[in-house]
Protein backbone atom coordinates (compact mmCIF):
# COMPACT_ATOMS: atom_id res chain seq x y z
CA UNK A 1 0.00 0.00 0.00
CA UNK A 2 1.51 3.01 -1.01
CA UNK A 3 0.28 6.55 -0.42
CA UNK A 4 -0.38 8.43 -3.67
CA UNK A 5 0.11 12.50 -3.29
CA UNK A 6 -2.28 12.72 -5.82
CA UNK A 7 -5.28 11.25 -4.38
CA UNK A 8 -7.12 13.91 -2.09
CA UNK A 9 -6.80 12.19 1.65
CA UNK A 10 -4.62 9.37 2.27
CA UNK A 11 -6.23 5.66 1.86
CA UNK A 12 -4.36 3.90 4.57
CA UNK A 13 -2.29 4.83 7.78
CA UNK A 14 0.01 2.44 7.72
CA UNK A 15 2.50 3.13 4.87
CA UNK A 16 5.46 6.03 5.24
CA UNK A 17 4.58 9.18 4.64
CA UNK A 18 5.25 10.49 1.01
CA UNK A 19 8.75 11.76 0.29
CA UNK A 20 7.92 14.85 -2.10
CA UNK A 21 6.96 18.33 -0.69
CA UNK A 22 3.01 18.26 -0.48
CA UNK A 23 1.09 21.11 -0.09
CA UNK A 24 -1.68 20.64 2.64
CA UNK A 25 -4.76 19.17 1.21
CA UNK A 26 -7.45 20.37 3.71
CA UNK A 27 -8.36 24.04 4.42
CA UNK A 28 -10.73 26.48 5.38
CA UNK A 29 -12.10 25.53 1.32
CA UNK A 30 -13.13 22.53 2.52
CA UNK A 31 -15.10 23.82 5.12
CA UNK A 32 -19.06 22.11 4.16
CA UNK A 33 -20.43 23.12 7.47
CA UNK A 34 -19.11 25.49 10.24
CA UNK A 35 -21.03 26.63 14.00
CA UNK A 36 -23.09 30.02 13.61
CA UNK A 37 -22.24 30.37 10.32
CA UNK A 38 -25.83 29.31 8.86
CA UNK A 39 -24.88 31.23 5.38
CA UNK A 40 -21.35 29.70 4.61
CA UNK A 41 -20.81 29.26 0.78
CA UNK A 42 -20.44 25.60 -0.12
CA UNK A 43 -16.95 24.58 -1.26
CA UNK A 44 -15.29 24.06 -4.63
CA UNK A 45 -14.56 20.75 -4.46
CA UNK A 46 -15.91 17.42 -2.58
CA UNK A 47 -13.24 15.16 -0.84
CA UNK A 48 -13.76 11.62 -1.05
CA UNK A 49 -15.01 10.75 2.88
CA UNK A 50 -12.53 9.17 5.00
CA UNK A 51 -13.14 7.05 8.23
CA UNK A 52 -11.09 5.57 10.98
CA UNK A 53 -12.01 1.84 11.78
CA UNK A 54 -11.77 0.89 15.30
CA UNK A 55 -12.03 -3.16 15.89
CA UNK A 56 -12.99 -3.91 19.19
CA UNK A 57 -12.25 -7.57 18.44
CA UNK A 58 -8.52 -6.62 17.38
CA UNK A 59 -7.75 -4.70 20.78
CA UNK A 60 -4.76 -5.64 22.98
CA UNK A 61 -5.30 -2.59 25.11
CA UNK A 62 -1.34 -1.50 24.67
CA UNK A 63 -2.36 2.01 24.92
CA UNK A 64 0.29 2.48 21.53
CA UNK A 65 -2.72 4.89 20.44
CA UNK A 66 -2.29 6.86 23.13
CA UNK A 67 1.01 7.34 23.37
CA UNK A 68 1.04 8.05 19.73
CA UNK A 69 -2.25 10.45 19.62
CA UNK A 70 -0.23 12.89 22.98
CA UNK A 71 3.12 12.93 20.48
CA UNK A 72 1.47 13.57 17.39
CA UNK A 73 -0.39 16.43 19.38
CA UNK A 74 1.95 17.31 21.86
CA UNK A 75 -0.18 16.91 24.84
CA UNK A 76 0.75 15.96 28.56
CA UNK A 77 -2.21 14.60 30.23
CA UNK A 78 -1.30 15.19 34.28
CA UNK A 79 -0.13 12.46 35.97
CA UNK A 80 -2.16 11.08 38.27
CA UNK A 81 -2.65 8.53 41.12
CA UNK A 82 -3.27 4.51 40.62
CA UNK A 83 -6.75 3.82 41.62
CA UNK A 84 -6.72 -0.12 40.26
CA UNK A 85 -7.74 0.47 37.18
CA UNK A 86 -6.65 -0.01 33.63
CA UNK A 87 -7.69 3.30 32.59
CA UNK A 88 -4.61 5.89 32.94
CA UNK A 89 -5.00 8.98 32.21
CA UNK A 90 -9.08 8.41 34.22
CA UNK A 91 -10.87 10.29 31.48
CA UNK A 92 -10.50 12.25 28.20
CA UNK A 93 -8.92 15.52 29.00
CA UNK A 94 -7.93 18.48 27.22
CA UNK A 95 -4.12 16.96 27.14
CA UNK A 96 -5.98 13.26 26.25
CA UNK A 97 -8.06 13.09 22.97
CA UNK A 98 -8.04 9.39 22.99
CA UNK A 99 -8.50 6.70 25.92
CA UNK A 100 -8.71 3.18 26.11
CA UNK A 101 -11.56 2.01 27.57
CA UNK A 102 -11.63 -1.60 29.64
CA UNK A 103 -14.58 -2.98 30.61
CA UNK A 104 -14.81 -7.01 32.00
CA UNK A 105 -17.61 -8.83 31.07
CA UNK A 106 -18.91 -12.67 31.83
CA UNK A 107 -20.81 -13.26 29.33
CA UNK A 108 -23.65 -15.09 30.54
CA UNK A 109 -23.89 -17.56 27.27
CA UNK A 110 -20.77 -18.94 27.16
CA UNK A 111 -19.86 -18.11 30.71
CA UNK A 112 -16.27 -16.82 29.36
CA UNK A 113 -14.69 -13.25 31.28
CA UNK A 114 -14.05 -10.90 27.92
CA UNK A 115 -12.03 -7.75 28.30
CA UNK A 116 -13.85 -5.22 26.10
CA UNK A 117 -11.41 -2.54 25.39
CA UNK A 118 -12.62 0.12 23.44
CA UNK A 119 -10.54 3.39 22.15
CA UNK A 120 -12.70 6.54 23.45
CA UNK A 121 -12.64 9.72 21.38
CA UNK A 122 -14.44 11.85 19.09
CA UNK A 123 -16.74 10.12 16.97
CA UNK A 124 -16.59 12.45 14.07
CA UNK A 125 -19.50 12.69 13.17
CA UNK A 126 -21.72 13.08 9.91
CA UNK A 127 -24.55 15.45 11.97
CA UNK A 128 -22.03 16.69 14.58
CA UNK A 129 -24.09 17.78 17.65
CA UNK A 130 -21.07 20.11 19.09
CA UNK A 131 -21.05 22.36 16.11
CA UNK A 132 -24.73 22.73 15.93
CA UNK A 133 -24.65 23.78 19.82
CA UNK A 134 -21.41 26.36 19.51
CA UNK A 135 -22.44 29.87 19.11
CA UNK A 136 -18.72 31.13 18.40
CA UNK A 137 -18.17 31.15 14.66
CA UNK A 138 -16.05 29.01 12.80
CA UNK A 139 -14.65 27.57 16.36
CA UNK A 140 -16.40 23.98 14.86
CA UNK A 141 -16.04 23.42 11.29
CA UNK A 142 -16.68 19.84 9.39
CA UNK A 143 -14.90 19.37 6.24
CA UNK A 144 -16.22 17.45 3.21
CA UNK A 145 -13.76 14.18 4.09
CA UNK A 146 -16.03 14.31 7.53
CA UNK A 147 -13.39 15.68 9.58
CA UNK A 148 -15.07 17.84 12.56
CA UNK A 149 -12.47 19.95 14.10
CA UNK A 150 -11.95 22.47 16.33
CA UNK A 151 -10.58 25.34 15.04
CA UNK A 152 -9.02 27.15 18.11
CA UNK A 153 -8.66 30.82 17.49
CA UNK A 154 -12.13 31.10 17.66
CA UNK A 155 -13.35 28.81 20.57
CA UNK A 156 -14.38 31.21 23.41
CA UNK A 157 -14.62 28.27 26.26
CA UNK A 158 -18.16 28.70 26.69
CA UNK A 159 -18.72 24.32 26.96
CA UNK A 160 -21.73 24.47 24.98
CA UNK A 161 -20.28 21.57 22.91
CA UNK A 162 -19.98 19.33 25.70
CA UNK A 163 -24.01 19.68 26.00
CA UNK A 164 -24.76 19.16 22.54
CA UNK A 165 -22.17 16.23 21.88
CA UNK A 166 -24.14 12.91 22.44
CA UNK A 167 -20.97 10.60 23.02
CA UNK A 168 -19.52 13.30 26.13
CA UNK A 169 -16.18 14.17 24.15
CA UNK A 170 -15.23 18.03 24.04
CA UNK A 171 -13.50 18.77 27.40
CA UNK A 172 -12.76 22.59 28.12
CA UNK A 173 -9.21 23.30 29.15
CA UNK A 174 -8.35 25.18 32.55
CA UNK A 175 -5.55 26.83 31.42
CA UNK A 176 -6.52 28.61 28.21
CA UNK A 177 -10.03 28.18 27.76
CA UNK A 178 -10.43 26.23 24.96
CA UNK A 179 -12.17 23.61 23.89
CA UNK A 180 -10.29 20.34 22.84
CA UNK A 181 -11.00 16.81 21.25
CA UNK A 182 -9.44 14.22 18.51
CA UNK A 183 -8.90 16.21 15.25
CA UNK A 184 -8.41 12.62 13.39
CA UNK A 185 -5.41 13.93 12.95
CA UNK A 186 -6.99 16.62 10.32
CA UNK A 187 -3.19 17.68 10.08
CA UNK A 188 -1.63 14.80 9.18
CA UNK A 189 -4.52 13.38 6.30
CA UNK A 190 -3.78 16.69 4.88
CA UNK A 191 -0.50 16.25 4.05
CA UNK A 192 -1.36 12.19 2.80
CA UNK A 193 -0.75 10.75 6.42
CA UNK A 194 -3.16 8.85 8.62
CA UNK A 195 -3.94 9.59 12.12
CA UNK A 196 -1.28 8.49 14.79
CA UNK A 197 -3.04 6.23 16.73
CA UNK A 198 -4.17 4.17 13.12
CA UNK A 199 -0.13 4.11 12.62
CA UNK A 200 0.90 3.05 16.42
CA UNK A 201 -1.68 0.01 16.48
CA UNK A 202 0.36 -3.09 16.32
CA UNK A 203 -2.65 -5.03 15.59
CA UNK A 204 -4.00 -3.44 13.06
CA UNK A 205 -6.77 -3.04 15.43
CA UNK A 206 -7.45 0.62 13.94
CA UNK A 207 -7.23 1.39 10.92
CA UNK A 208 -8.04 4.07 8.24
CA UNK A 209 -9.00 4.84 4.80
CA UNK A 210 -12.34 5.93 2.99
CA UNK A 211 -15.01 5.30 4.85
CA UNK A 212 -15.97 3.35 1.94
CA UNK A 213 -13.43 1.06 2.16
CA UNK A 214 -13.08 0.60 5.96
CA UNK A 215 -16.87 -0.63 5.50
CA UNK A 216 -15.90 -3.32 3.50
CA UNK A 217 -13.29 -4.21 5.76
CA UNK A 218 -15.59 -3.81 8.90
CA UNK A 219 -18.20 -6.56 7.04
CA UNK A 220 -15.11 -8.90 6.71
CA UNK A 221 -14.40 -8.65 10.26
CA UNK A 222 -17.82 -9.37 11.54
CA UNK A 223 -18.19 -11.92 9.00
CA UNK A 224 -14.77 -13.58 10.55
CA UNK A 225 -16.48 -13.02 14.09
CA UNK A 226 -20.10 -14.49 13.17
CA UNK A 227 -17.68 -17.43 11.85
CA UNK A 228 -15.57 -17.67 15.62
CA UNK A 229 -19.08 -18.01 17.30
CA UNK A 230 -19.53 -13.66 18.09
CA UNK A 231 -23.50 -14.09 16.18
CA UNK A 232 -24.10 -10.56 17.30
CA UNK A 233 -20.88 -9.23 16.08
CA UNK A 234 -21.63 -5.94 13.99
CA UNK A 235 -20.85 -2.47 12.70
CA UNK A 236 -21.47 0.36 15.61
CA UNK A 237 -21.69 3.51 12.85
CA UNK A 238 -24.94 4.99 14.61
CA UNK A 239 -27.45 6.46 12.40
CA UNK A 240 -28.84 8.90 14.33
CA UNK A 241 -26.37 11.34 13.83
CA UNK A 242 -26.14 10.23 10.40
CA UNK A 243 -23.14 7.48 10.82
CA UNK A 244 -19.57 8.74 11.83
CA UNK A 245 -16.14 8.64 10.75
CA UNK A 246 -14.95 6.54 13.41
CA UNK A 247 -16.96 3.77 14.26
CA UNK A 248 -16.48 0.44 15.88
CA UNK A 249 -16.21 -3.33 15.14
CA UNK A 250 -17.84 -4.86 18.40
CA UNK A 251 -18.40 -8.28 18.89
CA UNK A 252 -21.41 -7.49 20.43
CA UNK A 253 -22.97 -4.84 18.40
CA UNK A 254 -25.98 -5.68 20.04
CA UNK A 255 -24.91 -4.89 23.73
CA UNK A 256 -23.25 -1.57 22.67
CA UNK A 257 -23.95 -0.16 26.75
CA UNK A 258 -21.36 -3.34 27.47
CA UNK A 259 -18.47 -1.31 25.65
CA UNK A 260 -18.21 1.36 28.64
CA UNK A 261 -21.45 2.87 28.26
CA UNK A 262 -21.15 3.08 24.11
CA UNK A 263 -24.54 4.83 23.47
CA UNK A 264 -27.73 2.18 22.17
CA UNK A 265 -29.32 4.74 19.83
CA UNK A 266 -26.78 8.14 19.60
CA UNK A 267 -28.03 11.92 18.34
CA UNK A 268 -28.81 15.39 18.93
CA UNK A 269 -30.62 15.34 22.25
CA UNK A 270 -33.99 17.49 21.71
CA UNK A 271 -33.17 19.68 24.37
CA UNK A 272 -30.27 20.66 21.95
CA UNK A 273 -32.57 21.05 18.48
CA UNK A 274 -35.32 23.08 20.56
CA UNK A 275 -33.05 25.49 22.02
CA UNK A 276 -31.12 25.83 19.09
CA UNK A 277 -34.22 25.43 16.76
CA UNK A 278 -37.60 27.58 18.17
CA UNK A 279 -36.53 28.92 20.91
CA UNK A 280 -33.58 30.79 18.96
CA UNK A 281 -35.91 31.44 16.17
CA UNK A 282 -39.79 32.61 18.10
CA UNK A 283 -37.29 34.36 21.13
CA UNK A 284 -35.90 36.46 18.87
CA UNK A 285 -38.94 37.48 16.94
CA UNK A 286 -40.69 38.38 20.44
CA UNK A 287 -38.16 40.27 21.32
CA UNK A 288 -37.73 42.28 18.10
CA UNK A 289 -41.80 42.65 17.54
CA UNK A 290 -41.50 43.92 21.53
CA UNK A 291 -38.88 46.16 20.16
CA UNK A 292 -40.50 47.45 17.57
CA UNK A 293 -44.06 47.70 18.79
CA UNK A 294 -42.91 49.51 21.10
CA UNK A 295 -41.21 52.33 19.40
CA UNK A 296 -43.98 52.65 17.06
CA UNK A 297 -46.43 53.17 20.03
CA UNK A 298 -43.81 55.70 21.30
CA UNK A 299 -43.48 57.33 18.15
CA UNK A 300 -47.36 57.71 16.86
CA UNK A 301 -49.45 56.85 19.83
CA UNK A 302 -50.53 59.19 22.49
CA UNK A 303 -48.24 59.24 25.79
CA UNK A 304 -50.01 59.74 28.99
CA UNK A 305 -49.91 63.13 30.41
CA UNK A 306 -50.36 64.22 33.80
CA UNK A 307 -52.56 67.75 33.25
CA UNK A 308 -52.42 71.02 35.31
CA UNK A 309 -55.16 70.12 36.29
CA UNK A 310 -53.68 66.45 37.90
CA UNK A 311 -51.39 68.69 40.00
CA UNK A 312 -53.66 71.59 41.31
CA UNK A 313 -56.27 68.06 42.53
CA UNK A 314 -52.96 66.87 44.29
CA UNK A 315 -52.17 69.76 46.11
CA UNK A 316 -55.89 70.13 47.23
CA UNK A 317 -56.14 66.98 48.81
CA UNK A 318 -52.23 67.30 50.37
CA UNK A 319 -53.58 70.51 51.75
CA UNK A 320 -57.02 68.82 52.96
CA UNK A 321 -55.68 66.17 54.42
CA UNK A 322 -52.88 67.94 56.29
CA UNK A 323 -55.59 70.55 57.85
CA UNK A 324 -56.91 67.30 59.33
CA UNK A 325 -55.94 67.52 62.89
CA UNK A 326 -55.90 63.47 63.39
CA UNK A 327 -55.15 60.51 60.60
CA UNK A 328 -58.54 59.76 58.95
CA UNK A 329 -59.54 56.14 60.10
CA UNK A 330 -58.26 53.24 58.00
CA UNK A 331 -60.49 53.02 54.72
CA UNK B 1 -41.97 56.54 65.53
CA UNK B 2 -44.55 54.47 63.79
CA UNK B 3 -46.51 55.15 60.85
CA UNK B 4 -49.23 53.68 59.31
CA UNK B 5 -47.93 52.27 56.49
CA UNK B 6 -50.28 50.73 54.05
CA UNK B 7 -49.74 51.65 50.54
CA UNK B 8 -45.77 53.52 51.44
CA UNK B 9 -42.68 53.07 52.51
CA UNK B 10 -41.57 55.46 55.64
CA UNK B 11 -39.08 56.97 53.73
CA UNK B 12 -41.58 58.61 50.81
CA UNK B 13 -42.45 62.21 51.84
CA UNK B 14 -43.92 64.58 50.80
CA UNK B 15 -40.83 67.07 49.90
CA UNK B 16 -43.11 70.37 49.37
CA UNK B 17 -46.67 71.68 48.62
CA UNK B 18 -46.06 74.29 46.37
CA UNK B 19 -46.09 72.81 43.83
CA UNK B 20 -46.57 69.17 45.42
CA UNK B 21 -43.44 67.45 45.32
CA UNK B 22 -43.46 63.88 46.41
CA UNK B 23 -40.24 61.56 46.95
CA UNK B 24 -40.54 58.58 45.81
CA UNK B 25 -37.25 56.56 45.91
CA UNK B 26 -34.36 57.74 48.25
CA UNK B 27 -30.79 57.54 47.02
CA UNK B 28 -29.69 54.30 47.82
CA UNK B 29 -32.94 52.41 46.16
CA UNK B 30 -32.06 54.79 42.91
CA UNK B 31 -28.30 53.76 43.41
CA UNK B 32 -28.99 50.08 43.74
CA UNK B 33 -31.63 50.08 40.61
CA UNK B 34 -28.96 51.31 37.90
CA UNK B 35 -26.86 49.09 39.29
CA UNK B 36 -29.11 46.00 38.76
CA UNK B 37 -30.27 48.11 35.29
CA UNK B 38 -26.74 48.34 34.23
CA UNK B 39 -25.93 44.79 35.06
CA UNK B 40 -29.22 43.63 33.32
CA UNK B 41 -28.32 45.14 29.93
CA UNK B 42 -24.59 43.90 29.90
CA UNK B 43 -26.03 40.66 30.61
CA UNK B 44 -28.56 41.27 27.90
CA UNK B 45 -26.12 42.07 25.28
CA UNK B 46 -23.53 39.66 26.22
CA UNK B 47 -26.18 36.72 26.24
CA UNK B 48 -27.58 37.94 23.10
CA UNK B 49 -24.46 37.59 21.69
CA UNK B 50 -24.50 33.83 22.46
CA UNK B 51 -27.99 33.12 21.52
CA UNK B 52 -27.65 34.07 18.02
CA UNK B 53 -24.97 34.01 15.78
CA UNK B 54 -26.53 37.22 13.86
CA UNK B 55 -25.58 38.58 17.21
CA UNK B 56 -22.49 37.29 18.02
CA UNK B 57 -20.82 40.69 17.06
CA UNK B 58 -21.53 41.83 20.26
CA UNK B 59 -19.16 40.15 22.14
CA UNK B 60 -17.35 43.19 20.34
CA UNK B 61 -17.89 45.61 23.12
CA UNK B 62 -16.67 43.21 25.82
CA UNK B 63 -13.49 42.53 23.80
CA UNK B 64 -14.13 39.58 22.35
CA UNK B 65 -15.63 36.29 22.83
CA UNK B 66 -13.63 34.97 25.77
CA UNK B 67 -13.79 37.77 27.38
CA UNK B 68 -17.81 38.04 27.27
CA UNK B 69 -18.15 34.13 28.26
CA UNK B 70 -16.02 34.86 31.44
CA UNK B 71 -17.58 38.18 32.10
CA UNK B 72 -21.82 36.99 31.43
CA UNK B 73 -22.05 35.23 34.48
CA UNK B 74 -20.01 37.31 36.94
CA UNK B 75 -22.91 40.29 36.20
CA UNK B 76 -24.89 38.18 36.20
CA UNK B 77 -24.04 37.18 40.18
CA UNK B 78 -24.03 41.22 40.14
CA UNK B 79 -27.60 41.14 38.99
CA UNK B 80 -28.46 38.35 41.27
CA UNK B 81 -27.13 40.43 45.00
CA UNK B 82 -28.13 43.72 43.17
CA UNK B 83 -31.98 42.22 42.48
CA UNK B 84 -32.00 40.83 45.76
CA UNK B 85 -31.22 44.09 48.01
CA UNK B 86 -33.90 45.58 45.87
CA UNK B 87 -36.43 42.73 46.39
CA UNK B 88 -35.96 42.97 50.25
CA UNK B 89 -37.03 47.25 50.34
CA UNK B 90 -39.90 46.34 47.91
CA UNK B 91 -41.74 43.45 47.95
CA UNK B 92 -44.23 44.43 50.53
CA UNK B 93 -45.81 47.10 48.79
CA UNK B 94 -45.92 44.69 45.69
CA UNK B 95 -48.31 42.50 46.97
CA UNK B 96 -51.10 42.00 45.17
CA UNK B 97 -54.36 43.87 46.19
CA UNK B 98 -58.08 43.83 45.60
CA UNK B 99 -58.08 46.73 43.46
CA UNK B 100 -55.56 45.40 40.81
CA UNK B 101 -57.71 43.11 39.41
CA UNK B 102 -60.38 45.96 38.50
CA UNK B 103 -57.08 47.93 37.42
CA UNK B 104 -56.26 45.06 35.00
CA UNK B 105 -59.87 44.35 33.92
CA UNK B 106 -59.90 48.06 32.79
CA UNK B 107 -56.35 48.08 31.03
CA UNK B 108 -58.20 49.27 28.20
CA UNK B 109 -59.52 52.96 29.59
CA UNK B 110 -55.35 52.84 30.81
CA UNK B 111 -53.86 52.46 27.09
CA UNK B 112 -56.90 55.11 25.59
CA UNK B 113 -55.98 57.91 28.18
CA UNK B 114 -59.53 57.41 30.33
CA UNK B 115 -58.78 56.16 33.19
CA UNK B 116 -61.80 57.64 35.34
CA UNK B 117 -62.83 53.97 35.78
CA UNK B 118 -59.23 52.81 37.11
CA UNK B 119 -59.84 52.59 40.78
CA UNK B 120 -57.14 54.56 42.93
CA UNK B 121 -54.00 52.48 43.68
CA UNK B 122 -51.28 52.05 46.53
CA UNK B 123 -47.06 52.94 45.60
CA UNK B 124 -47.79 50.34 42.61
CA UNK B 125 -50.13 49.65 39.84
CA UNK B 126 -50.37 45.61 39.22
CA UNK B 127 -48.82 46.26 35.76
CA UNK B 128 -45.47 47.14 38.09
CA UNK B 129 -46.38 44.39 40.33
CA UNK B 130 -46.22 42.20 37.37
CA UNK B 131 -42.50 43.80 36.45
CA UNK B 132 -41.40 43.01 39.89
CA UNK B 133 -42.54 39.81 40.66
CA UNK B 134 -41.51 38.50 37.17
CA UNK B 135 -38.64 39.86 36.83
CA UNK B 136 -37.75 38.14 40.39
CA UNK B 137 -39.10 35.07 39.11
CA UNK B 138 -36.97 34.89 36.14
CA UNK B 139 -33.63 36.10 37.63
CA UNK B 140 -34.23 32.98 40.27
CA UNK B 141 -34.11 30.90 37.21
CA UNK B 142 -31.72 32.37 35.71
CA UNK B 143 -29.20 32.06 38.20
CA UNK B 144 -29.75 28.62 38.96
CA UNK B 145 -29.87 27.33 35.28
CA UNK B 146 -27.15 29.81 34.89
CA UNK B 147 -24.87 28.11 37.21
CA UNK B 148 -25.51 24.61 35.95
CA UNK B 149 -24.00 25.80 32.91
CA UNK B 150 -20.86 27.91 34.03
CA UNK B 151 -18.36 25.82 32.38
CA UNK B 152 -15.52 27.74 33.73
CA UNK B 153 -16.55 27.40 37.43
CA UNK B 154 -19.08 24.11 38.00
CA UNK B 155 -18.20 21.79 35.17
CA UNK B 156 -19.39 19.07 37.12
CA UNK B 157 -22.27 20.43 38.90
CA UNK B 158 -24.52 18.93 36.96
CA UNK B 159 -25.26 16.17 34.70
CA UNK B 160 -24.96 16.63 30.70
CA UNK B 161 -28.57 15.89 30.31
CA UNK B 162 -29.19 18.15 33.25
CA UNK B 163 -27.03 20.59 31.56
CA UNK B 164 -29.15 21.08 28.15
CA UNK B 165 -32.16 21.74 30.03
CA UNK B 166 -30.51 24.33 31.99
CA UNK B 167 -29.30 25.58 28.71
CA UNK B 168 -32.98 25.50 27.08
CA UNK B 169 -34.72 26.70 30.26
CA UNK B 170 -31.76 29.42 30.78
CA UNK B 171 -32.36 31.10 26.95
CA UNK B 172 -36.43 31.00 27.31
CA UNK B 173 -36.20 32.66 30.93
CA UNK B 174 -33.24 35.22 28.86
CA UNK B 175 -35.97 36.21 26.27
CA UNK B 176 -38.61 36.74 28.74
CA UNK B 177 -36.62 38.86 31.05
CA UNK B 178 -35.55 40.93 27.81
CA UNK B 179 -39.13 41.09 27.10
CA UNK B 180 -39.99 42.12 30.76
CA UNK B 181 -37.13 44.98 30.13
CA UNK B 182 -38.68 45.91 27.30
CA UNK B 183 -42.25 46.39 29.13
CA UNK B 184 -40.82 47.90 31.91
CA UNK B 185 -38.39 50.57 29.96
CA UNK B 186 -41.70 51.57 27.77
CA UNK B 187 -44.05 51.90 30.58
CA UNK B 188 -41.77 54.34 32.37
CA UNK B 189 -41.19 56.21 29.60
CA UNK B 190 -44.74 55.75 27.93
CA UNK B 191 -46.17 57.17 31.22
CA UNK B 192 -44.45 60.83 31.33
CA UNK B 193 -43.12 61.91 34.80
CA UNK B 194 -41.91 58.48 35.88
CA UNK B 195 -38.12 58.63 35.04
CA UNK B 196 -37.57 61.38 37.97
CA UNK B 197 -38.34 58.91 40.27
CA UNK B 198 -34.80 56.84 39.93
CA UNK B 199 -33.13 59.89 38.89
CA UNK B 200 -34.06 62.73 41.01
CA UNK B 201 -36.19 60.41 43.62
CA UNK B 202 -38.92 61.92 43.61
CA UNK B 203 -42.44 62.60 41.41
CA UNK B 204 -44.78 65.38 40.99
CA UNK B 205 -47.84 65.78 43.17
CA UNK B 206 -50.11 65.30 39.48
CA UNK B 207 -48.34 62.56 38.57
CA UNK B 208 -48.86 60.97 42.48
CA UNK B 209 -52.73 62.27 42.25
CA UNK B 210 -53.04 60.25 38.81
CA UNK B 211 -51.68 56.89 38.95
CA UNK B 212 -50.56 56.08 42.54
CA UNK B 213 -53.62 58.23 44.51
CA UNK B 214 -53.81 56.18 47.57
CA UNK B 215 -49.93 56.93 48.15
CA UNK B 216 -50.30 59.78 47.65
CA UNK B 217 -53.41 60.41 50.13
CA UNK B 218 -51.89 58.25 52.52
CA UNK B 219 -48.73 60.26 53.07
CA UNK B 220 -50.43 63.60 53.29
CA UNK B 221 -52.34 61.48 56.12
CA UNK B 222 -49.13 62.40 57.88
CA UNK B 223 -48.00 65.13 60.23
CA UNK B 224 -46.41 67.76 58.06
CA UNK B 225 -42.82 68.31 58.47
CA UNK B 226 -41.90 70.94 60.79
CA UNK B 227 -40.07 73.10 57.83
CA UNK B 228 -37.40 74.19 60.29
CA UNK B 229 -36.23 70.66 60.05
Amino acid sequence: MTTDPNLDSPRTAVSNPPVQPMPANLGAGDVVRASAMPDLPAPERQLTKVAKLIDVSKCIGCKACQSACAEWNDTTPPIEHNVGVYENPSDLGPEMFTLMRFAEYENPETGNFEWLIRKDGCMHCEDPGCLKACPAPGAIVQYSNGIVDFIHENCIGCGYCISGCPFDIPRVSKVDHKSYKCTLCSDRVAVGQGPACAKACPTQAIVFGTKEDMITHANARVEDLKSRGYENAGIYDPAGVGGTHVFYVLQHADQPNLYSNLPEDPKISGVVQGWKGPTKTVGLAAIGLAAVGTLLHGLLGRANRVSAEDEVLAEELVETEQAQPQPREDV
Amino acid sequence: MTRRTQFSESGDHIETIDPVVVSRYRGFTRANHWVTAISLILLLLSGLAFFSPSLYFLTGLFGGGQTARWLHPIIGVVLFFSFLLLFVQLWRLNLPRPEDATWVGNIGELIRGEEEKLPELGKYNAGQKLIFWGMAGLIVVLIGSGIMIWEQYFPDLVSIPVRRVALLIHSIAAVLIILLFILHVYAAIWTRGTIRAMTRGSVTGGWAYKHHRKWLRELAERKPTDPAE
